[in-house]
């Protein structure tokens, strides 16, 4: 049976055109486009990007190489949308020309790779864990001097990028799917993410003892998968749609109260660029909070206050995710729980703000503008004097851990739910906070 | 086109990364501020001095028009290719050559970004004031060619009054130098003057020494509401009258209150019909005197409030008032005329009367807000030009506005430029006499006139 989502459609270019004449070509963006801070060429800046988009809507140039070279120079950091006076989308726009290219010119074979793994969990999973001598094709552990290491070897990605390596086992795999707490709490759905489930289980552990340790009753629903962004990114509208129909299935199943992410990309992705494929996703969309923001809504930073200062505290400098600055809000609840940690000192650090670099699929078409971005990070890093840096996205991490060993830096990137993990170890069911008026176990309707 | 013979010339002299064809560079290279487009017939980012002037002995040789460019940011279409050719873009001079602390100048390259040579001076406590609201992205190159001013003007003066010399490539391929590094120089015409605001049309800036003054300690914001705007314009003159000069005086009238109030949910009583920002700035201690001094002058004056900023968020809170018009505008209308007309400033209600009539007359939203210590009103014709007639409307109402303004005693342009968009309007301000001579240097300097061929001054 074919549900609302797979029958809707995402957005064309053509429904952007109001969006595109909203541009009034300031030149603004030119201040704040990371990519064209590396670049210099208008090409590569959002005002460029929105008039190519709207050039190839109307015809006046073709779907030719540099366009789309173009246009594959976007993070998707959404940081030129913040600062426009109008508030033009550039982002949605970039991924909708990603697709109108894609309709023309046929998918890239990076997209084709990335949908093939991407749509089918089993395989990711045996690609990652299972079978050797598939691994052995894709993924190939290389030796370095801080252990195994995995290289992703999908062609175009760059040889010399560390990537982290896969778990032993993947969390959602690890856990039971359901969790109970206090019966008064409402019901929250993990979505953990690829690459927490596959890379950063730790953080997904974290999230489990934060919700469990407010009482909250929490299920990770077994069938859940990516959440599109990755192919979206990449221009497969049809692949990130089947996504999504998937996980509005997977999630519908439970009716949780809140479905929280745990990844700032996947946050926005099923906010922020998915919203618009239908009746019923949109309904998914609004119950999608970011875990962050739901653990100090729930009152998580009395908690960590209440915790025991152990004698010698390492500092912790915090890199914002692009995807959690659209809502201030947002933005600020990592900081708020890195604040209370008890066992953490938050340490200032420049452009704190400032993109990663990693942009999904742009680090893996542009690696070296990428590393660039990265660089600028870790060196403000190594001013800071921070002994981790801690962040909100898993994306984040493997780009920042990848720029401080680029940087012959030691140090370690980290989930800020991984610390929250470490501090909340030893708790066991703590006494429960007021709950706020926002998380109260409220009688849902149906997804 | 440019045929392949001339592309490889030109692939010669910049090297081939530094030329494109492509529809992609050509489109983006074909905007500015304006919104308007014209396409160059290709894209080039030479490196030096010396790429230039060979790129303009071969402009010469082949009639093939060259365009400055900046960052794109201007308002009046000096960068557009509007006869094809070449895009001769900036964007690789851009280093700042030196800072000397002893002789307070700077040296820069054309491509700097206005506010990194701000920061980069002001981290050694030394101050450029020049600050036009496009700093964080316009060039120094784009801000000497338009003579760029800003809020700051008022008491600091504009970008002419800080270049004490510059290197330029003429249009036929001589590097010259013109002034120099010292306050003083008489020596021949200043060709600096005349280099500074000459829109990209007699030589192309390569090099760029500029004066820069100590960094003032502190500064102090102050937001003043009026029930009129003649008491708005009479604190100005009570303020220059006691021998205060404000870093910035900027206004904004009742219509742009208006916006403002429903576009955001920034307090602004319905009573206020005007408001000021004042800054005043110097060492800690004064400023405290200076703004105490500007609440007793002001306070006669029918303010419906003042509020002075005690801490800096307090200060950036105030400014946001400022800041917040340009993204209330289109709330208004979708699509806006930006003119900037400057009056002498005791003429500024009767201006801003004379263009409430027009609005009222002509039925389209005017908002008007700007720097009223020196008269600089930035007129927003707000307009649906999707509606049949607005078009025409605004039109009628710019040139009734200018004539006003020119009667009042005023210009058409204190800060964007002629350009393009302007170009129809300089006879109404300059004598035929001027704009001979004007033509005259242009034809002395560029007879081929492949240099922004088709700019301030309208061909035919
Ligand atoms: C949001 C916004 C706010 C603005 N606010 C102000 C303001 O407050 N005050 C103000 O004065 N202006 C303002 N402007 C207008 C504009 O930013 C200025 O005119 C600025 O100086 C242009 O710089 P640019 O680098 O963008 O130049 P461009 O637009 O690229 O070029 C402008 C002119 O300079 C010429 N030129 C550029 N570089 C050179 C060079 N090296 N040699 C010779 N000619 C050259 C070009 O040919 C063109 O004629 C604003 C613009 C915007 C979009
Ligand atoms: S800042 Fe916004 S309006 Fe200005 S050029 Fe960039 S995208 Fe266009
Ligand atoms: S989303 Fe980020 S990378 Fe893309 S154009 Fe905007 S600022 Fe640049």
């Amino acid at each position: 049976m074919k549900t609302d989502v797979e029958k809707a459609q995402l957005k064309t270019l053509a429904d952007y055109r109001p969006q595109m004449a909203q541009c009034v070509k300031c030149g603004l963006c030119r201040a704040h486009c990371p990519v064209f801070a590396e670049r210099g060429r208008e090409t590569a800046v959002a005002r460029g990007k929105i008039t190519l988009a709207q050039a190839l809507l109307d015809g006046d140039i073709g779907p030719d190489d540099k366009v789309a070279e173009s246009l594959s120079q976007c993070l998707l950091c959404g940081t030129c949308s913040r600062h426009c006076p109008n508030q033009v989308p550039v982002d949605s726009m970039v991924l909708a020309a990603r697709r109108e290219l894609a309709a023309h010119r046929g998918r890239s074979l990076l997209s084709r790779s990335l949908a093939a793994v991407l749509r089918r969990p089993r395989l990711m999973q045996m690609l990652a864990f299972g079978v050797p001598r598939f691994a052995g094709l894709l993924f190939h552990r290389v030796p370095r001097q801080s252990g195994l290491r995995l290289r992703f070897s999908l062609p175009m990605v760059s040889r010399q990028r560390s990537l982290p390596a896969f778990a032993r086992n993947s969390f959602r795999r690890s856990h039971a799917e359901y969790h109970p707490g206090n019966p008064d709490r409402p019901l929250v759905a993990l979505f953990t993410g690829c690459m927490i489930n596959f890379i950063y289980p730790q953080a997904g552990e974290g999230a489990l003892r934060a919700l469990t340790a407010l009482g909250f009753n929490v299920v990770i629903p077994r069938d859940q998968g990516c959440c599109g962004l990755p192919a979206l990114s990449a221009g497969d509208g049809a692949t990130a749609g089947e996504l999504a129909a998937n996980n509005l299935r997977a999630f519908s199943l439970h009716n949780p109260a809140h479905i929280v992410a745990l990844c700032a990309s996947c946050h926005s992705g099923m906010t922020r660029y998915f919203c618009d494929l239908g009746p019923a996703y949109e309904k998914l969309s609004l119950r999608v909070t970011d875990i962050h923001t739901l653990l100090v809504d729930a009152g998580l930073e009395a908690v960590l206050q209440g915790l025991p200062r152990p004698a010698t505290v390492p500092g912790a400098a915090l890199h914002l995710p692009c995807h959690l600055r659209h809502d201030p809000q947002q933005a600020a609840a990592p900081g708020r729980l890195l604040d209370a940690l008890t066992s953490t000192d938050w340490v200032p650090m420049d452009r704190s703000e400032a993109c990663c670099g990693l942009g999904g699929t742009f680090s893996l078409y542009h690696y070296a503008t990428s590393q660039r971005l990265g660089a600028i990070k870790a060196e403000a890093f190594r001013q800071s004097g921070a002994d981790r840096l801690v962040t909100a996205c898993p994306g984040c991490i493997m780009q920042l851990q990848d720029s401080l060993d680029q940087a012959g830096l030691p140090q370690r990137a980290c989930h800020i739910l991984e610390l929250l993990g470490e501090a909340l170890e030893d708790v066991q069911k703590l006494a429960l906070p007021a709950s706020s008026p926002t998380i109260r176990a409220e009688q849902k309707s149906n997804l | 086109m440019l045929d392949r013979r001339i592309l490889r010339l030109i692939q010669d002299i910049v090297g081939e990364a530094y030329v494109s064809t492509t529809d992609s560079d050509r489109l983006c290279y074909s905007y500015d501020a304006t919104q308007r487009r014209h396409r160059p017939d290709a894209v080039v980012w030479p490196a030096d001095a010396e790429q230039i002037s060979r790129l303009l002995k071969l402009a010469n040789a082949e009639q093939i028009p060259v365009y400055p460019r900046g960052a794109g940011s201007g308002f009046s279409g000096g960068s557009l290719p509007i006869q094809g050719g070449l895009a001769l873009v900036t964007t690789r001079l851009n280093r700042i050559l030196r800072i000397d602390q002893e002789n307070l100048i700077a040296e820069a390259e054309p491509g700097v970004v206005t506010e990194d040579l701000q920061q980069a001076v002001e981290a050694l406590g030394l101050f450029y004031p020049p600050d036009p609201a496009s700093l964080k992205f316009s060039t120094l190159g784009g801000n000497v060619a338009e003579c760029a001013g800003g809020p700051r003007c008022v008491k600091y003066g504009v970008t002419k009054d800080y270049v004490l010399g510059l290197e330029v490539v003429l249009p036929q391929g001589d590097i010259i130098r013109t002034g120099g590094e010292t306050m003083k120089g008489v020596v021949g015409y200043d060709l600096t003057k005349l280099l500074v605001g000459s829109e990209g049309t007699l030589g192309v800036i390569t090099r760029i020494i500029l004066k820069l003054l100590p960094l003032p300690e502190a500064k102090k914001t102050l937001l003043v509401l009026f029930d009129s705007i003649d008491g708005a314009a009479k604190a100005v003159a009570a303020v220059i009258g006691a021998k205060i000069i404000p870093a910035t005086l900027e206004f904004m009238d009742a219509t742009t209150i208006d916006c403002v109030r429903r576009a955001t949910d920034l307090e602004l009583p319905a009573a206020a019909r005007a408001l000021l920002i004042i800054e005043v700035d110097g060492d800690a201690s004064s400023i405290e005197i200076q703004a105490g001094r500007i609440e007793q002058i002001v306070a006669p004056l029918g303010v419906v409030d003042i509020r002075i900023a005690a801490t800096a968020e307090e200060s950036e809170a105030l400014w946001q008032v400022r800041r917040s018009v340009s993204p209330s505008l289109r709330k208004v209308n979708p699509d806006k005329f930006n003119e900037d007309i400057c009056v002498p400033r005791s003429r500024l209600p009767e201006m801003i009367r004379i263009i409430e009539e027009i609005s009222a007359r002509l039925q389209i939203p005017i908002i008007n807000f700007g720097h009223a210590g020196d008269g600089n009103i930035h007129v927003n014709i707000m307009v649906d030009k999707a509606e049949p007639g607005q078009k025409q409307k605004a039109e009628q109402a710019i040139e009734e506005i200018f004539a006003a303004t020119l009667k009042l005693g005023g210009t058409i342009s204190g800060e964007h430029g002629i350009g393009l968009t302007k170009a129809p309007y300089i006879p109404l301000e300059l004598e035929t006499g001027a704009v001979a001579c004007m033509k005259a240097i242009k034809q002395a300097l560029d007879p081929n006139n492949i240099l922004n061929p088709g700019k301030i001054f309208l061909e035919n």
